[in-house]
């Protein structure tokens, strides 16, 4: 829903990483995405072809790990993964949970080319 | 040469530090502040148009309205006593976000404030991952959008403070489990405080009313 700021924010974020490490271009990015957080990956891959161009991530590529959603119960304990829209418990079929992973959403790692390597492309956004 | 670059930044850092700023700002302004968070139609506006009138001998109380064009529903508001409201055009984003809230402070003077009510935009998605900085998070739901919301919109009920159901008054004329809404909020938000009420009969208002008022005097203290 709200992919387009949420690009312009992997962005910044990694220009400024890679800046500081003196990188000429950027390659790949490295997302973790929990299953909870509602981002779509397709739509954060369309907005980061547009967002990246001209900048030294221009034609990186988007690596998305997905992270399941666990929850734990708050009366006996019980550690669960998330099974269709139904968040109570399966062994004391308690309600009251609390999710223990998949609300994640940052960025793990990018790979830069540094030093002299590529020269950044000048001239044109073809 | 290639290199890997560890960063482990989250996404939503930048929006999550100006929401502090903001919190920060408000704190210091002595302004409670709430974000009122639905889908649209569910009574937002109602609400506030509501609940301003019922506070203003003891409250000086603004409206900060996130709208995708219109200014309908901070004039509502200033039509119901707010003694300032201001009007937020996202420009078709489907959320507030903690930069819009800083303009919507911007226009405000804080000193002459006790409550600040925040209208989100209609939406039962986004505006649950952008935080603002208020002091409190409240849904309102409403008993026409059915009673299985809080399981398709788990992300929603899972981070609010407070629940408010409206529209109880629709109650007779609509299939609308009330066990089964309750327990898919339990699930998500154990204990969560609900006002079951009516923005046109008036019923459960006050009670609502009552937990904002004890909301600011706790902070206020
Ligand atoms: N029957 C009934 N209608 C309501 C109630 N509260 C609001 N409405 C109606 O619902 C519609 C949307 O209300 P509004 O406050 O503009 O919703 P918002 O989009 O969330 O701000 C309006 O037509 C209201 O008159 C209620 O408690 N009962
Ligand atoms: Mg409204
Ligand atoms: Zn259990």
């Amino acid at each position: 829903m709200h992919e387009l700021p949420v690009t312009q924010s992997i962005l910044e974020i990694t220009l400024r990483h890679a800046q500081e490490a003196g990188a000429t271009r950027v390659t790949d990015l490295y997302l973790v995405i929990g299953q909870l957080a509602s981002v779509v990956d397709d739509s954060v891959q369309f907005y980061w072809d547009v967002l990246s161009k001209d900048t030294i991530a221009e034609s990186s590529r988007l690596h998305f790990r997905r992270v399941p959603a666990e929850m734990q119960c708050l009366s006996c304990g019980t550690r669960f993964p998330l099974d269709g829209d139904d968040f109570a418990c399966p062994s004391c079929q308690g309600v009251g949970v609390k999710v223990v992973a998949g609300e994640e959403f940052f960025l793990e790692s990018i790979e830069v080319d540094g030093g002299q390597a590529s020269p950044p492309n000048e001239g044109g956004n073809a | 040469m290639s290199e890997r670059i560890s960063v482990v930044e989250n996404i939503m850092g930048a929006n999550d530090r100006l929401a502090e700023d903001n919190r920060a700002r408000l704190d210091a302004a002595g302004v409670f502040a709430v974000n009122l968070m639905a889908s649209p139609g569910a009574g937002k506006t109602s609400l506030i148009e509501q609940t301003l009138p019922r506070l203003a001998d003891q409250l000086r109380l603004a409206v900060i309205d996130g709208d995708i064009a219109t200014s309908i529903d901070a004039d509502r508001a200033a039509a119901a006593g707010a003694v300032a409201s201001v009007q937020i055009n996202t420009g078709g984003q489907c959320h507030l976000d903690a930069v819009m809230l800083q303009q919507g402070l911007g226009q405000l003077d804080l000193s002459q404030i006790d409550l600040l009510l925040v209208e989100n935009v209609g939406n039962l998605v986004c505006p649950a991952d952008f935080r603002l900085g208020t002091h409190k998070s409240v849904l309102v739901a409403s008993v026409p959008e059915g009673d299985d919301k809080p399981y398709k919109y788990p992300g929603m009920y899972r981070g609010v403070d407070a629940l408010v159901i409206n529209k109880t008054d629709l109650l007779p004329y609509i299939p609308f489990k009330m066990d089964y809404f309750r327990r898919g909020v339990e699930v998500l938000n154990a204990g969560l405080v609900t006002f079951p009420l009516s923005c046109k009969t008036g019923e459960g208002v006050d009670a609502w009313v009552a937990w904002i008022v004890e909301n600011v005097q706790t902070f206020k203290r």
